[in-house]
Parts: structure tokens; sequence; C-alpha cells
């Protein structure tokens, strides 16, 4: 049976607090952070991006897999992020890694869902017997317009997955996808900041289809939500998973561990990933864990997975990602955001 | 300023710490080398170097090259490797009163610098603290 061999997650030690971009907006901060149940979120610096993050997150996941990186057959980044308009940022991965030159890499873009989706192929190659492993890796360093509610919370950080069919940390027993046209996010070419449908976001996008998807998969598998131990929803912002979980059946407890948005921001294609990151580092064997993203534009893919022994022998072997997110931490001003952010134009 | 092709060659070392080793003598090079300079070998093997260290000496760089402009101040420490190797690098992600000689650093895969607004991006690697 094909599964997660190893994972891995990296988040960049910069944060800025919610406060700190209201008082340059001359926004009200209790009322962002109440309505966004969010605090602060992660910064990358000048020397970090989704390709950098890409790489730190799979070689913790490679500490976690134990295997020959020469034997990874594909290499997909899920990002919207990619720092080059035009050249992969999986060969630079599969390069740092030691995959090269017999890989399959692609870069792959789907708003926040690109990460899942690379997870989505790398496994499903492998369950087609097509490769012995692949790495799916979720990774955003996210911009948020100046002064817009996603600036509040548009954050950095990337998850990497080495799926298998030996030696697996969780098995993977079900994926169903969930998708429709839905215009509640874009970017054009060669706008720098995103646009968004305020509340149209809400609940024709990511509510239906973060309920399709999750029903869809549990009708597939023949599971109810009180057969999962813990459960993870895109998270962008705080409130969202909640309310969808609540929808959907699920409690509070099932939530919590994998959600981590309340201090690190909305990471995109790194969200729902690195949840599920922390979510396995806590867990049992045995443990049921269902995975939901969300993709602007729009879809859903879900994921049932099933801990084994295995992570209790590896679960120490690289950093946990609630020790990533609490360690170190940096924060900054706005004027050091907006420097680190690129928001500042200079002369040539 | 790095062309694509220079970049491009030395990829195995900025990306993977690639050296070699003498087979005969054991001396590990880095950039790894066709010739053993102690015992003038050509037997040399393929090896990697380590990805923790310790920090041997640093300094501050405050007047820095043009492609390093926007990081200024920074540091950049000649950390010996466990493996005895010592290479030089920006020690990053600290702040300069919390670098110590002889502490404990990991190599982190970073952007070193970029090809002004429209060429290729430059990775590599830089030492972080090592906090496990």
């Amino acid at each position: 049976m094909e599964g997660i061999v190893g994972y891995g997650a990296y988040i960049p030690r910069n944060r800025i607090k919610v406060e700190e971009i209201a008082k340059v907006w001359g926004a009200d901060a209790p009322s962002y952070k109440k309505g966004l149940m969010l605090e602060e979120k992660s910064v990358p610096s000048l020397d970090q991006d989704t390709i950098t993050m890409s790489v730190e997150a799979s070689k913790n996941a490679l500490k976690r897999a134990l295997i020959d990186p020469k034997d990874i057959g594909a290499v997909y980044i899920g990002s919207e992020s990619h720092p080059y308009a035009v050249k992969p940022s999986g060969t630079v991965l599969a390069e740092a890694i030691g995959a090269t030159p017999d890989v399959h890499t692609a870069d792959l873009e789907f708003a926040c869902k690109a990460g899942t989706e690379g997870m989505f192929i790398a496994l499903n190659l492998v369950a087609s017997g097509v490769i012995k492993y692949g790495l799916g890796v979720g990774a955003d360093t996210s911009q948020g317009a100046p002064g817009d509610a996603l600036e509040y919370s548009a954050a950095a950080g990337a998850a990497a997955f080495i799926f298998g069919k030996e030696n697996l940390v969780a098995k993977a027993h079900e994926t169903y996808s969930y998708m429709t046209d839905t215009p509640d996010f874009w970017r054009r070419e060669y706008q720098y900041y995103p646009q968004h449908g305020g509340r149209f976001t809400g609940d024709p996008a990511y509510f239906k289809h973060i309920k399709g998807a999750a029903r869809g998969i549990m009708d597939k598998a023949g599971m109810k939500p009180e057969d999962f131990q813990y459960v993870i929803f895109h998270q962008p912002n705080g409130k969202f998973p909640f309310r969808v979980g609540k929808m959907l059946g699920f409690k509070k407890e099932q939530i919590e561990p994998g959600w981590l948005v309340n201090k690190l921001g909305n990471t995109y294609s790194g969200s729902s990933p690195l949840g599920l990151t922390s979510t396995l580092d806590i867990s049992q064997p045995g443990d049921m864990i269902l995975l939901v993203s969300y993709g602007s534009g729009a879809g859903s893919d879900g994921f049932v997975f099933e801990v084994t022994e295995r992570i209790n022998e590896v679960r120490e072997s690289a950093p946990k990602t609630r020790d990533l997110l609490s360690h170190n931490i940096n924060y900054l001003e706005y004027g050091e955001y907006a420097k680190f952010r690129h928001k500042i134009r200079k002369a040539d | 300023m790095s062309t694509p092709a220079r970049y491009w060659r030395e990829i195995p070392q900025r990306y993977r710490l690639e050296a070699n080793k003498c087979s005969s003598c054991g001396k590990i090079f880095f950039p790894p080398r066709l010739l053993c300079n102690v015992c003038q070998s050509k037997d040399l093997e393929k090896t990697k170097l380590a990805e923790t260290g310790k920090v041997l000496t640093y300094t501050i760089i405050r007047v820095p090259p043009h492609q390093f402009v926007d990081q200024a101040p920074y540091a950049v420490g000649i950390v010996e490797l466990d493996d005895g190797v010592k290479i030089m690098g920006q020690v990053v992600d600290c702040d300069f009163e919390d670098i110590k000689i002889g502490m404990k650093v990991k190599v982190e895969f970073r952007k070193l610098f970029d090809v002004g607004e429209s060429g290729i991006l430059c990775y590599g690697y830089k030492f972080v603290p090592q906090l496990r």
C-alpha cells in the first residue's frame, strides 16, 4: 500500500504582528485580530523564497524517510509564488536534494491548493507503480496588497511529503478532488498583488468546495467525522477551518493540532500541508487523519491517512512544526517587512 | 556578476556541498581537485561535506559588493564543519551579538543574490544557529 514515507516542514523566523500592520494603515487591530482569529504571520527574509523553503522542508522529509534521494522519481512544488515566471523551481529542489537527473519535475499552480496537487500526483504515481518514491511540496511566500485584508494573513512556509510503498509513516487510504470554475481570487499576468471577491470567497468558494471534498471522500471511504482523530482544513484565517468543521460535524479538538494560522498566517500552498505535518508530529499509530485543502479558482483535494507504528521512530528525526513556529522568532517593524517583501520601489 | 554558466558549474558545491577525498591520504578538497596537493595521488573519490559545524571566526560586512547591498550589514564566518573542512559563508538568522566563536551552526539553503531585476537567481549555502 502507498502512503507517506517522510514528511518535513519549514517556517521562516520572521514575524509581523497584526497591530504593526494595522498601525500603518490606520486600521483597528483588535477587530482584525478578532475577525481573522489571527495574531501574527511569518515573513520570509530577503534570502528566502519558495525554492529555499521547499529545499529545507524536503531535507527534513528526507531525514524522516531515510531513503536514497536518487530513488525519487518525481518532484513537484505547488506554489503561487514561484520565484521565476519562466524557469522551474522544481529543478533547483531536485538538484539540491540530489534527485537529478532521473526524475520528473513540474511546478504546479492552483492558488492555495497547489501543494496538495503535487502531493496528489506524486502519491498516485507511486500507487500506479510508475515511480518508487515521489516528493510533493507545498510552499509559498504569498503577498497581500498593502492595506488589504490579505496583508494581515499572507505568510510564508513550506511542507514536504515523500510518498512510497514501504516503511510508511501513514497509509493513504483514499484521495478525492472536488472542482468547479469559481473566480473568487486571482492574479493576472504582470500584476504584483492578487485580487479577491471579498465575501464571495466564503460560501460559494471556500465552504462549498471544502464541504464537497470532505463529504465526497468520506462517502468514498465509508467514514464519518467521528471516525477521524484529526482533521486539517485549509486555513486562510483562524475562523474558517472551525466554521467548516462545525458544518461537517467535526469537533474543535479534531482540528486544533493542525490549526497553526493564528501564529503563522496563511501560508497558501503550504497551509493545510503544514497543518498535516504538525498533526503527524503529535499523532499515534492507528490514528485516522482527514486532510482537505482549498484553492481559489476553485477546488479542494481530500486525503485519508492512517498513521503507522513508524511515526514513533521518525517523529524526532527532524524539527517538529510547532517548534519551528515558536523558536528563534524575530519580530519585524513594518519598514523591515516592506523591505523583505520587496514593497519598496528603489532607484535603478 | 555571475553568468548562468559559471553559476551552473558551481551547483554541485553550492547546493550539495560536493567535495572529493584523496583515497591515499584522506585529504578532502572543496571544491574538488583533480590531483591531491599532499601526496599527488590522482585517485580521488566523490564525497559530501558535513552539514553541521562551529564558527571559527567571523566578521560583519557593512560595505558589501553590489549584489549584497540590500542584505548589509551581514555576518560572514569561517565554519569548521564536523568533518574538519573549513568553509566560508554568511551566518544568518541571529543577531550579531549572539554570534560567538565556537557557536554550533548548520547549513541552510538560501538565495545568495540575484543578478539584477531580470537576471538569474543564485542559490547556495549559508549558516544558521543549530537549535537542536
